[in-house]
């Protein structure tokens, strides 16, 4: 593999980990909640598209349209009915919440699907928008890097320009004074755990049209999400993509210079000299009080 | 008094937190129009009376009233839809919000943000310097500019009441009359209501009308502002403590 193709995939690798990071970058940011369940919930909207795809739909796109909002109800009830109510108790139980949801849902993927691996089938993963001998191009990750960094710049738009974005930042500022304005902030907890399980859907089905996946794979990438967040600066929107592009960079990179067996090795090794250097992450602001 | 005068009138309060009992039987009024102060030392209660008035904290017994029907039980959101509105205790300003988008998070109940722009003209006029800042971020504002801004926010509700909670704490002599003299000056404007909660005796006394003393969650003396005795006061603060 040539260097310059390896630093291309990283790059395009790097927007969809950035997408993976989001919606659990948007739930730290403004609940300061890590949600260990964010990998399986992704995972989760990609069984969802598959199934609806395979037998209703018969079109990824409607597929991902339902999942959207199926995902979306899910992550209010989760937020609403479990999360919201010990958030005033602490990190430590709404961090066992989300653990116990990361438990259930591998387990019920499981008895529901078996630990096969699965895939969505489609066109883009078969084909290349740029084939020479130099560099190819595969259709998905193209696919994969546009619509990351379209759905960042989106989420962007809501949280600055949009009363709903602006209360959602206030409450996460200063909840007290975010109800003395008349916003139920626990309300505003739920619609941001919407809004992130809506970015983990399109994720979910960019990362089933991408890669296989099985049951428990959601662990995986928990464990990227919490890299890319890390990395770009806890709660940063576009830091998120920044740390995205960075982990996917050290990868190839990594897989470029040592051998494919040390990618992951080099990718964490590089989030843990980031961590040492700048605790608050690259783009972040520095932390205040 | 005249019923119809009591904007807010509250009646055998009786707040707890767990076994502690912060206010005692509280009762006052405060008259439409005018700017009454409440003046207590330390833990004497003020922030408590305060944010059960908005529906912070829930009384135990004890009922509050807003032009004749009562607001307790109400929640937040319903309390400020009806007029009352608070400067909290530090200020509290978005700090990572703009100074303009704290402006607007004031506005963000259905009736104050239809007519936001217009409120938004009036309060930078009230306040320049916010007009002036109005792009940066409220995190970088002096202390005495945080306390306009949240005076200034409490305005974009669309009050009849302000409550004010110690705005005047840790601020420079001349910028604490500064800060005064915009209340007042509102005050004249708009007959906005004030309800000034404060430590400093003489302060209060000088910027309000009718002022109450509350030691220890009782409401222990109350009268016209230029009638008081300052010494009075102060005895009952040292008797009682
Ligand atoms: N959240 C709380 N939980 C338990 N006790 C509280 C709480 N808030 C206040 N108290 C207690 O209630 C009493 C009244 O407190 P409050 O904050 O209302 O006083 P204050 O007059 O506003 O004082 P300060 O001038 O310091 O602001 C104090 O004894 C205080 O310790
Ligand atoms: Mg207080």
């Amino acid at each position: 593999m040539d260097i310059i193709q390896a630093i291309v995939s990283g790059v395009l690798l790097g927007g969809l980990y950035a997408l993976i990071g989001l919606g659990m970058s948007l739930i730290f940011g403004i609940m300061k909640l890590t949600n260990l369940a964010h990998g399986d919930l992704m995972i989760c909207g990609t069984y969802i598209c598959m199934v609806l795809a395979a037998n209703f739909t018969g079109n990824i796109f409607l597929a991902l349209l339902i999942t959207i909002g199926v995902m979306v109800l899910l992550g209010f009830i989760i937020q609403n009915g479990l999360v919201n109510r010990v958030i005033d108790k602490g990190s430590g139980p709404s961090l066992l919440v989300t653990f116990g949801i990361s438990i259930i849902i591998q387990n019920l993927l499981l008895q529901v699907f078996g630990a096969d691996a699965q895939a969505v089938p489609n066109t883009f993963s078969s084909s290349n928008v740029i084939s020479t001998q130099y560099l190819t191009i595969s259709s998905i990750y193209l696919l994969n890097f546009i619509v990351a960094v379209g759905v960042i710049v989106f989420l962007s738009i809501i949280m600055k320009k949009t009363y709903f974005g602006m209360a959602i930042r206030a409450s996460s500022d200063d909840a007290t004074a975010a109800e003395l304005m008349g916003v139920n902030t626990k309300r505003m907890y739920a619609l941001t755990f919407a809004l992130a399980m809506a970015t983990a859907a399109v994720a979910g089905l960019l990362v089933g049209m991408t890669f296989v996946f099985y049951p428990s794979t959601g662990t995986n990438y928990l464990i990227i999400a919490f890299g890319v967040v890390v990395i770009g600066g806890l709660g940063s929107l576009m830091g998120t993509l920044v740390g995205g592009i960075i982990l996917g960079l050290a990868q190839l990179l990594g897989g470029y210079f040592f051998g494919t067996g040390w990618q992951l090795v080099v990718a964490y090794i590089v989030l843990l000299v980031i961590l040492a250097l700048r605790p608050q992450g690259l783009l972040s602001k520095a932390v205040r009080k | 008094m005249n019923q119809d005068k009591k904007i807010l009138d509250i009646n055998n309060l009786n707040v707890f937190y767990g076994d502690l009992q912060a206010l005692h039987d509280i009762s006052f009024h405060v008259r439409r129009g005018s700017i009454t102060s409440i003046i207590g030392s330390n833990g004497a209660g003020k922030s408590t009376l305060l944010n059960t008035i908005m529906g912070i904290n829930k009384p135990k017994s004890g009922d509050i009233n807003l032009n004749g029907e009562k607001i307790n039980g109400l929640q937040t959101n319903k309390i400020i839809a009806r007029g009352v509105s608070m400067a909290p205790e530090g200020s509290l300003v978005f700090q990572d919000l703009t100074v303009k988008e704290n402006l607007l998070m004031g506005a963000y109940l259905p009736v104050a943000r239809k007519v936001r722009e217009e409120t938004l003209g009036k309060v930078y006029e009230l306040f320049p310097i916010l007009k002036e800042k109005e792009d940066q971020q409220a995190t970088f504002l002096s202390g005495g500019q945080r306390q306009m801004l949240a005076i200034a926010r409490a305005i974009m509700t669309k009050p009849q009441i302000i409550l004010c909670d110690e705005i005047s704490l840790g601020l420079a002599p001349v910028v604490v009359k500064d800060i005064f003299k915009k209340i007042e000056d509102i005050n004249k404007e708009d007959g906005t209501t004030f309800v000034l909660v404060e430590q400093d005796v003489k302060r209060s006394l000088r910027h309000s009308d009718y002022c109450f003393v509350i030691v220890k969650g009782k409401i222990v003396m109350e009268g016209v502002s230029s009638e008081f005795d300052e010494a009075e006061i102060m005895d009952a603060f040292l008797g009682m403590s």
